[in-house]
């Protein structure tokens, strides 16, 4: 499932098999879960019915007749198509799992402290079985480290193809089926039951076997099937009523109307939304363990982040030279340069990379260092002797004081505590005992976090950062990085409240975690989102799982859960203002045998009743297949307050359904005229 | 013209200015807020419920305020039918009036049970004075009691937190009577007694015309029913003419009051909302959509009159003032326009002029505003309610277009609350259409009509959605006094009346069960323009949707057919 196998809207994988699928789902069975199709099929084999009668009668608008059934039919197969063309994305999708869940032997062992054991089929595991994965073997089953560290491919999970270690305890001691050892070895007690696995799960999935509705989905096609029932009344008292104004309509006229009335073109695309939303979320590298996980992420009122990781990177850089009076800041950065040169350390390298730009020069000047003193756990500093005889040292404060034998002066101690208290670490720099002054190190916040805070305030979503600092510094960090609130010295226990909190005020919240101290918390959240890097307990926990351990990962989560609701809300719209239109082309074409004056509501001047009835009754189906793409993409979101999203998208769905139809059915009109098949 | 639009302003402002007061009120009360009245009123209040043996604190879940309010219908139906049935053996019948047949007495038990007050017989001939005052005027009380009862229950239900209770109805009941209809009723008839409607017990007066002619003035407790007829949007004339008569409706003074009472408690309705779920803004813009589509019918209804009928052009017909066929002199089209707007928007039915004369497209509006369930200002307590559901379902619809479960009020919409409110959009749709449509077929139905061609179905269609409406009016043309038709006139009202209260108020409960969300920038804005638009829309959509073919086919065709110079 690499990011690279990117499936394309009409690929050929796909576009092929679904129309034979398509078909498959004709069955009554099938379709009776969707009462608008459901309806639709059982008019459209009544009016095939009335088509051979008609046949058979030879009477003179049995071609008309056959014409409509015919659409009718399209109607449905058109309906099952997005269904099976979101279906095999999925399929496409699980194919290119399926491939690395091939079987593998697996060694078992008797004991954990067993060491040779037996060769055993991968299928064959049962939870509480230990297995030995040695380099070059496929982890058979998902499983929990016992014993051994290694270093383990998941690039067929993640896509990522960068090795990372997995090892007995702490919160990095879980292993997915299918991924390889690259070194070392393991001894792994298995946790799935057979057939499921995480890559089972993934495959049903992504498949659309496990797919349950979610609740705005059954809301919504609880809100559809009424609105059929009421057409089915509008139309089924139409007949009497014409009868009393001295007329009668053909029984397939009102069948037209009705299949243009009921919500057909969101009936026939609902499920296909929903396929295509879990779709997008596995495209992110996400698994959903729910459906009612994606809808909940859309609904999210507060985000839980963690700073490390999530808002900074993680690394402390360095930020600021800051000379004690009477030092020349070149000289400190020249002093740092120099000191840090022995350091590999990310924070080591930040200090040369920060010296390099102030003092605008690309060589690192090693020529003049005699020799270098690397960090010992002792000293707790390190630095480096020159040539000319100069020594210099950098370190943490009171390693630096130790080393110069001599108390801080009153500048020193400010500047070391103004640093620390804005969240910074300081480190001193000396030169043969004398110091020359500070290195600002700063947890560097990621560049664009803060304008996607900005855009999360935009949709209502408040974030609230979780840190193990202390207040003062985590308020700087939250003040920089633009978040909401925060959440200082956190502790689970504190974090599992703060959620209870929130959720007491009514509100929804999202999280991330990894560690097994988070899976209460996961638990406890209205979205969990566990890291794939994960403990077992925290990805059991959670109700959705990142393959790529992204903490970031949950803001395109929600967003994702946005675009679900948002395109069954702009279709549904869209499908109902499209009524108006077919009752201008249809009516005037059922009344006009009852009274011809009627014929002043056909505003769209269309030729003859046959003609407009047709082109309704295409209009309505082609529509269908014009709104899969957008039904498969979803409709395009740009993260903004709720107030303007809907004044746009009922301009677009809503005045747009109005309008459209009226352009659609008269150009179909035109068209199906001047080939004459009316 | 000009002295219409000022007139039809004035109206709208009365309506506006009384309606924001009266409506705090109401919240006050429904609130279990102590109210300026109480000092007069609370022990009375006390002394009902000692009576009664109701416990004031006492909630009750949504199922068993249905419960109560069912069973409390229910008797009042039997009490009613009973007095009908057994009218010429009580006293209070100087006329000697006989009893009614049991399917009138069906009928009308029903009608001012379920506050329709639909009318199949002619008040003066049929009913005595106790069946008036006993029976009818007690149901005038206590069905627009029980409506506003409901209603203040379900607006409960929208700013309750995870509580199963929604008021007790009993409590409602008493409060509604004594602090609302009483207080407002007496200030009415007493206003209507000074106008000169009559308010007595005397028998009726054979009076001498100026032609010589002899006339039997009916005579009665006119005043004090009529104004509740009014206030509670009964709408049952205590004469056969209703409020175009005289003796119902003498001053020009008479006839903005009871225009202005017809409105006042619907509209006081969404101020009052508004204060309860405290936030105004929510209250205003209901009322917003409510008057914007109040003005758009009157518009469209008035100008239909003011140009009249196309067909008297050539004739030596004086059409200045409009379509006057069917209006009294004294209201003119105007006022006459305004009256019928005014009575079918609120499920009223009382009349100043016949509706069945009205222009075909006139008609459209009156009809449609019936049909879409009564919801423009509407009943007592059941407009706001059937309001309340074309609220949630734009909520719904539009609702997801922001990305978010759909929410009102920082209550979740979900598929229950979906579920219900569909049950009760299905009402209308069963009971005009389905009903129309068998009569429309039936020669036993169609027997009932006065005239033949579109007009005839549109006699059917406006019986049918008055009815399940609860709103009372009628095409005069049409005879609704046979077993037929009393029948299942009879059967639509109580569809209309229960099966719209009873999935209201299991809403009610459950919203009530749920959390509140706290609004953020990503919740779904209710109170700005942009959603008055949308519920428009939606309600015009969803309406026009369901009733357009069958008004094509009625007033549509007859409109077209006039101007074209055809006739049936």
């Amino acid at each position: 499932m690499k990011r690279s196998s990117e499936i394309g809207l009409f690929d050929k994988r796909v576009i092929g098999p679904a129309f034979g699928a398509a078909l498959a789902k004709f069955d009554p069975r099938v379709l009776a879960k969707n009462p608008v199709m459901f309806v639709t099929e059982i008019v459209a084999a009544l009016s095939t019915l009335l088509f051979i009668r008609d046949l058979m009668t030879g009477a003179e608008n049995a071609a008309l007749v056959g014409q409509i059934a015919a659409w009718l039919w399209f109607t449905v197969y058109f309906a099952n198509l997005a269904e099976a063309v979101a279906e095999g994305r999925g399929k496409a999708r699980a194919d290119t799992l399926r491939a690395t869940q091939t079987e593998t032997k697996a060694k078992r062992l008797k004991t954990a402290d067993d060491r040779t054991g037996e060769t055993v089929s991968s299928h064959k595991l049962k939870p509480g079985d230990i297995v030995l994965v040695e380099t070059g073997d496929i982890v058979p089953s998902d499983g929990e480290v016992i014993e051994g560290v290694a270093s383990v491919d998941e690039s067929a999970i993640t896509g990522e193809s960068a090795p990372v270690i997995r090892e007995s305890g702490g919160d990095r001691s879980s292993v997915t089926g299918g991924t390889r050892v690259v070194s070392d070895w393991l001894k792994v007690e298995v946790t799935a039951k057979p057939g499921e696995s995480f890559l089972d799960r993934m495959i049903s999935m992504v498949e659309g076997a496990e797919r349950q509705k979610t609740p705005n989905e059954i809301a919504l096609n609880i809100l559809l099937a009424g609105m059929t029932i009421i057409f089915v009344v509008v139309v089924a008292t139409l007949q009497p009523f014409i009868m009393y104004s001295g007329a009668a309509v053909p029984i397939v006229f009102l069948i037209a109307l009705l299949v243009t009335l009921i919500p057909t073109t969101i009936g026939g695309l609902l499920s296909a939304i929903g396929i295509a939303g879990m779709d997008r979320l596995v495209k992110a590298n996400v698994v959903a363990k729910s459906g009612r996980a994606v809808e909940a992420a859309g609904d999210v009122d507060t985000l839980l982040l963690d700073k490390t990781g999530t808002i900074t990177f993680g690394a402390r850089m360095a930020d600021a030279f800051e000379p004690i009076s009477g030092i020349d800041p070149k000289d400190l950065a020249e002093a740092a340069l120099l000191a840090s040169l022995a350091d590999d350390t990310p924070e080591g390298k930040s200090v040369v990379d920060l010296a390099r730009k102030q003092l605008g020069r690309s060589h690192d000047g090693s020529d003049l260092v005699a020799e270098t003193i690397p960090f010992s756990a002792q000293t707790r500093l390190s630095g480096a002797d020159l040539k000319d005889g100069r020594k210099l040292r950098k370190g943490a404060s009171d390693a630096i004081l130790k080393w110069c034998e001599t108390e801080p002066t009153s500048q020193i101690t400010g500047l070391v505590e103004a640093i620390a208290k804005s969240g910074g670490t300081p480190l001193l720099v000396a030169r043969d005992k004398k110091v020359l002054g500070v290195i600002h190190l700063k947890d560097i916040i990621k560049p664009d976090i803060r304008e996607r805070f900005a855009e999360l305030r935009r949709m209502g979503v408040r974030t609230v950062m979780i840190t193990g600092d202390n207040p003062l510094t985590a308020a700087a960090i939250a003040a920089e990085a633009g978040v909401d609130d925060f959440l200082a010295e956190a502790t689970p226990e504190r974090k599992l409240e703060l959620i209870r909190e929130e959720q007491a005020a009514g509100k929804l919240v999202a999280m991330c975690g990894d560690g097994s101290n988070d899976a209460p918390a996961l638990a406890q959240a209205d979205v969990g989102v566990a890291m794939n890097t994960g403990t077992p307990a925290a990805k059991e926990a959670g109700n959705l799982i990142d393959l790529d351990s992204d903490p970031t990962k949950l803001i395109e989560i929600v967003l994702v859960g946005k675009q679900l609701l948002i395109s069954r809300g702009a279709l549904t719209t869209f499908s109902i203002a499209n009524d108006v239109a077919k009752y201008f082309a249809i009516l005037p074409a059922l009344f006009v045998a009852a009274y011809p004056s009627l014929n002043a509501l056909n505003v769209m001047g269309l030729e003859s009743p046959a003609s407009a009835i047709l082109s309704a009754v295409i209009f309505n189906a082609l529509v269908i297949i014009a709104l899969i793409p957008l039904a498969l993409k979803g409709v395009a979101y740009a993260p903004s307050s709720a107030a303007s999203l809907l004044r746009r998208n009922l301009l677009i769905y809503g005045l747009g359904g109005l309008i459209v139809p009226f352009a659609g059915i008269k150009l179909i009109d035109v068209v199906i005229n001047a080939i004459a098949i009316v | 013209m000009a002295a219409d639009i000022l007139q039809f302003i004035i109206y709208a402002a009365l309506v506006t200015l009384l309606a924001w007061p009266v409506g705090l009120y109401m919240a006050q009360l429904y609130s279990g807020h102590r109210t300026v009245l109480a000092p007069v009123l609370a022990p009375v209040e006390r002394m009902t419920n000692r009576l009664l043996c109701v416990r004031e604190n006492h909630g009750q879940r949504w199922t068993q305020y249905a419960l109560a309010c069912l069973a409390f219908n229910m008797a009042g139906w039997v009490i009613l039918y009973a007095i009908l049935r057994l009218q010429h053996l009580l006293p209070l019948n100087p006329e000697g009036l006989p009893a009614l047949s049991p399917d009138l007495a069906f009928n009308t038990a029903v009608s001012f049970v379920t506050n329709t007050n639909w009318q199949a017989y002619g008040g003066e001939t049929t009913m005595s004075y106790l069946s008036q005052m006993a029976g009818l005027t007690v149901q005038n009380f206590v069905s627009a009691a029980t409506g506003i009862a409901v209603g203040a229950a379900v607006i409960r239900g929208f700013f309750a937190r995870e509580t199963k209770e929604i008021g007790n109805f009993w409590v409602d009941l008493t409060r509604t009577l004594l602090y609302v209809l009483l207080p407002l009723s007496i200030v009415t008839t007493l206003f209507l007694v000074w106008q000169g409607v009559p308010q007595n017990l005397l028998a009726y007066v054979q009076a001498t015309t100026l032609e010589g002619g002899s006339q039997l003035l009916a005579q009665g407790p006119a005043a004090s029913q009529i104004a509740i007829k009014q206030l509670g949007t009964n709408g049952g004339g205590f004469f056969n003419a209703n409020s175009a008569v005289p003796y119902e409706n003498p001053t020009p003074l008479t006839n903005i009051v009871q225009m202005v009472a017809i409105l006042l408690i619907p509209a006081a309705f969404c101020f009052m909302f508004g204060k309860m779920v405290k936030d105004s803004r929510q209250g205003v813009a209901i009322f917003a959509a409510m008057g914007i589509l109040f003005v758009a019918a009157l518009a469209f209804t008035y100008s239909a009159e003011v140009s009249g009928n196309a067909l008297y052009d050539d004739l030596p017909i004086d059409q200045t003032a409009g379509n006057m066929e069917g209006k009294e002199v004294r209201f003119g089209t105007g006022n006459s326009a305004l009256w019928a707007v005014a009575t079918t928007a609120a499920s009223n039915g009382s009349v100043n002029s016949m509706h069945d004369s009205f222009t075909p497209l006139g008609g459209i509006a009156l009809m449609l505003q019936m049909q879409i369930g009564e919801i423009i200002f509407g009943g007592v307590g059941s407009g706001f309610y059937g309001m309340l559901a074309f609220v949630l379902l734009t909520v719904f619809i539009a609702g997801l277009m922001v990305g978010r479960t759909p929410e009102y009020l920082g209550k979740k919409i979900e598929a229950k609350e979906v579920k219900l409110s569909v049950i009760a959009f299905l009402v209308m749709p069963l009971g005009v259409l389905v009903f129309g449509a068998a009569s429309a077929v039936l020669p036993v139905g169609v027997a009932s009509l006065q005239d033949a061609g579109p007009h005839g179905l549109s006699e059917i269609i406006y019986a049918y959605s008055s009815a399940t409406g609860n709103n009372g009016s009628a095409y005069a043309g049409f005879g609704a006094g046979v077993p037929y038709h009393n029948t299942m006139q009879g059967i639509a009202m109580l569809l209309g009346r229960y099966a719209f209260i009873i999935p209201m108020l299991a809403i009610a409960g459950s919203l009530a069960a749920k959390k509140t969300v706290p609004a953020s920038e990503g919740t779904f804005p209710t109170h700005t323009p942009l959603f008055v638009t949308l519920l428009i829309a939606v309600i015009l959509i969803i309406g026009g949707l369901t009733f357009f073919p069958v008004l094509a086919l009625g007033p549509i065709a007859e409109h077209l057919a006039m101007t074209a110079g055809e006739t049936f």
